[in-house]
């Protein structure tokens, strides 16, 4: 590994973004718009109060799997990974440049939807903001690193988008967000536990319920365990070599 | 255009061109920079290059000359260490292909534009100097050496086709690599931006880099000091532009090949 050739592949990956504004305002704006939506509709009720913050840990989540994967898939694609692959990057320089420039996009979101929805949206939340933030970035650093994995089991664009029902809804489905884990059949509960999201919504509904960030830090590990499994699984998928 | 060098030529340095090989020998081992024995290399199903056996005299351009399908790319592919080769040894500068010792001494221009089509030509240049490890003075010698300067701060999603590939050329340019792989860089290009890429590639060859080009247009034969013709994964010959004439009989590369070939099938 080294650090000069990460943040460089990171700064190029941020480079991009920066010339895409459309995708920026996506990724800043629909949480938000979502957000919104909501608590139009349940206006007077404390539904924003109990959902925002679960939100808060999905959206990231979604976003940067999708977005990953697809940014993946081109440099497959088109030629640049065969020619950095030639280069003296290492695999994981790659895949942490990646990582790192999607994990500062990601706190950006968590921020900036945060504040919109604390401060505009008037969504009550015990729990410290930075806590929401931290917690918002670790489950989009799961996304980044899921979809590097996923691009390298997709050859197509349409092959890519398809994993993101594949990897993402279950989790969605078992992760607590539908239903409590504690009322779940035992064997959907076993399986809940060795999803990312999981740990991530439960961290968001800790920091919703009371205010004391101290009561995280346990999913906190788990999450950081499940970013370096999959980012060490994603170097593992990279190859200098192919047919 | 005038493209400027990409580094003042060191005196001295300057090579004849054409017909300075003794007749038909290999090149020995030293003045090899690239070697390949027995190459097997299987893609899926089929076997594209079947015990291939080449040599490329380092400090010369060298045509690698073929039809399309004739393994040019995945020979090309072996050489810079990306392709999973199935037996058969192939050494550059002495080291194994993909060696990490290599990764800085050797540029690779792959057949597609492989450059980030949302950034700039400058910002290209600058993400592979920094991961190559160049000082900053190396990027604005890459972009005029292809004659892009005018177009550094340009998106390349707004170049034309043939400028995009002038900035994948850059690319590999920008290590300052002592032997540059190039994949077909200059198909679909118009006739005076070909002449002068040639131009260039000579140059290089001339500052003593070892400049492999891969074509199908058999043509540009007559800008390189020494063929390596392929087809079908086998090597038909590895000769001087004049040594091909005296030995076909021909007076143009088309024809050339055509000669070729039609003896090894008699041959068979």
């Amino acid at each position: 590994m080294n650090v000069h050739r990460t943040l460089a592949t990171s700064a190029r990956v941020l480079r991009q973004l920066r010339h895409d504004p459309r995708t920026l305002v996506l990724l800043m704006g629909l949480p938000c718009l979502l957000l919104w939506l909501i608590a139009w509709m349940f206006n007077n009720t404390r539904v924003l109060d109990q959902f925002g913050p679960l939100l808060l840990g999905v959206f990231p989540l979604i976003v940067m799997f999708l977005v990953t994967s697809v940014a993946t898939l081109r440099e497959r694609k088109s030629g640049t990974l065969e020619r950095l692959m030639a280069s003296p990057l290492g695999k994981v320089d790659f895949v942490l440049g990646y990582g790192l420039a999607f994990g500062l996009v990601a706190t950006i979101q968590a921020v900036v939807v945060t504040t919109f929805s604390v401060g505009a949206l008037g969504m009550d939340m015990p729990g410290p903001l930075w806590a929401i933030i931290m917690v918002a970035a670790l489950v989009a650093l799961v996304g980044t690193s899921l979809g590097l994995v996923a691009s390298a089991f997709a050859s197509t664009e349409f092959q890519a988008v398809q994993f993101m029902p594949a990897i993402i809804f279950p989790q969605l489905i078992l992760g607590g967000l539908v239903m409590p884990r504690e009322q779940m059949p035992a064997a959907l509960e076993a399986i809940s536990r060795v999803m990312p999201l999981t740990y991530g919504v439960q961290a968001m509904k800790d920091l919703s319920m009371s205010g004391d960030p101290g009561q995280i830090w346990s999913e906190v590990v788990v999450l950081v365990a499940f970013i370096v499994g999959a980012i060490a699984l994603g170097s593992l998928t990279l190859r200098r070599r192919t047919v | 255009m005038a493209p400027t060098p990409l580094r003042d030529p060191r005196p001295g340095s300057i090579i004849p061109h054409m017909g300075n090989l003794s007749q038909g020998s290999h090149a020995d081992e030293h003045s090899s920079a690239i070697v390949s024995r027995g190459l097997v290399v299987r893609r899926g199903k089929n076997e594209v290059l079947h015990g291939l056996d080449l040599d490329v005299p380092s400090g010369q351009l060298v045509g690698l000359l073929g039809p399309s399908g004739s393994g040019k790319s995945t020979l090309m592919r072996a050489i810079v260490g990306v392709q999973l080769v199935e037996s058969g040894t192939i050494t550059v500068l002495g080291m194994p292909a993909g060696d990490p010792s290599l990764r800085h001494r050797v540029g690779y221009v792959t057949q597609a534009p492989s450059v980030y089509a949302d950034l700039t030509v400058e910002e290209n240049l600058k993400y592979f100097a920094s991961v190559l490890g160049t000082d900053g003075d190396s990027v604005a010698r890459a972009i005029g050496a292809v004659d892009l300067t005018r177009y550094a701060k340009t998106r390349v999603s707004r170049l034309s086709g043939g400028e995009t590939s002038r900035v994948s050329l850059a690319v590999a340019l920008v290590g300052d690599p002592e032997v540059l792989v190039l994949d077909e860089p200059t198909v679909g290009l118009d006739p005076v931006l070909r002449r002068d890429l040639w131009a260039l590639f000579a140059r290089l060859a001339a500052d003593a880099r070892t400049v492999l080009v891969s074509s199908h247009v058999m043509d540009e034969a007559t800008r390189c000091d020494r063929l390596l013709l392929l087809r079908n994964g086998d090597l038909l010959a590895d000769v001087t532009l004049p040594e091909l004439f005296e030995r076909t009989g021909a007076d143009d590369a088309d024809q050339a090949f055509l000669t070729l070939v039609e003896r090894t099938e008699v041959a068979r």
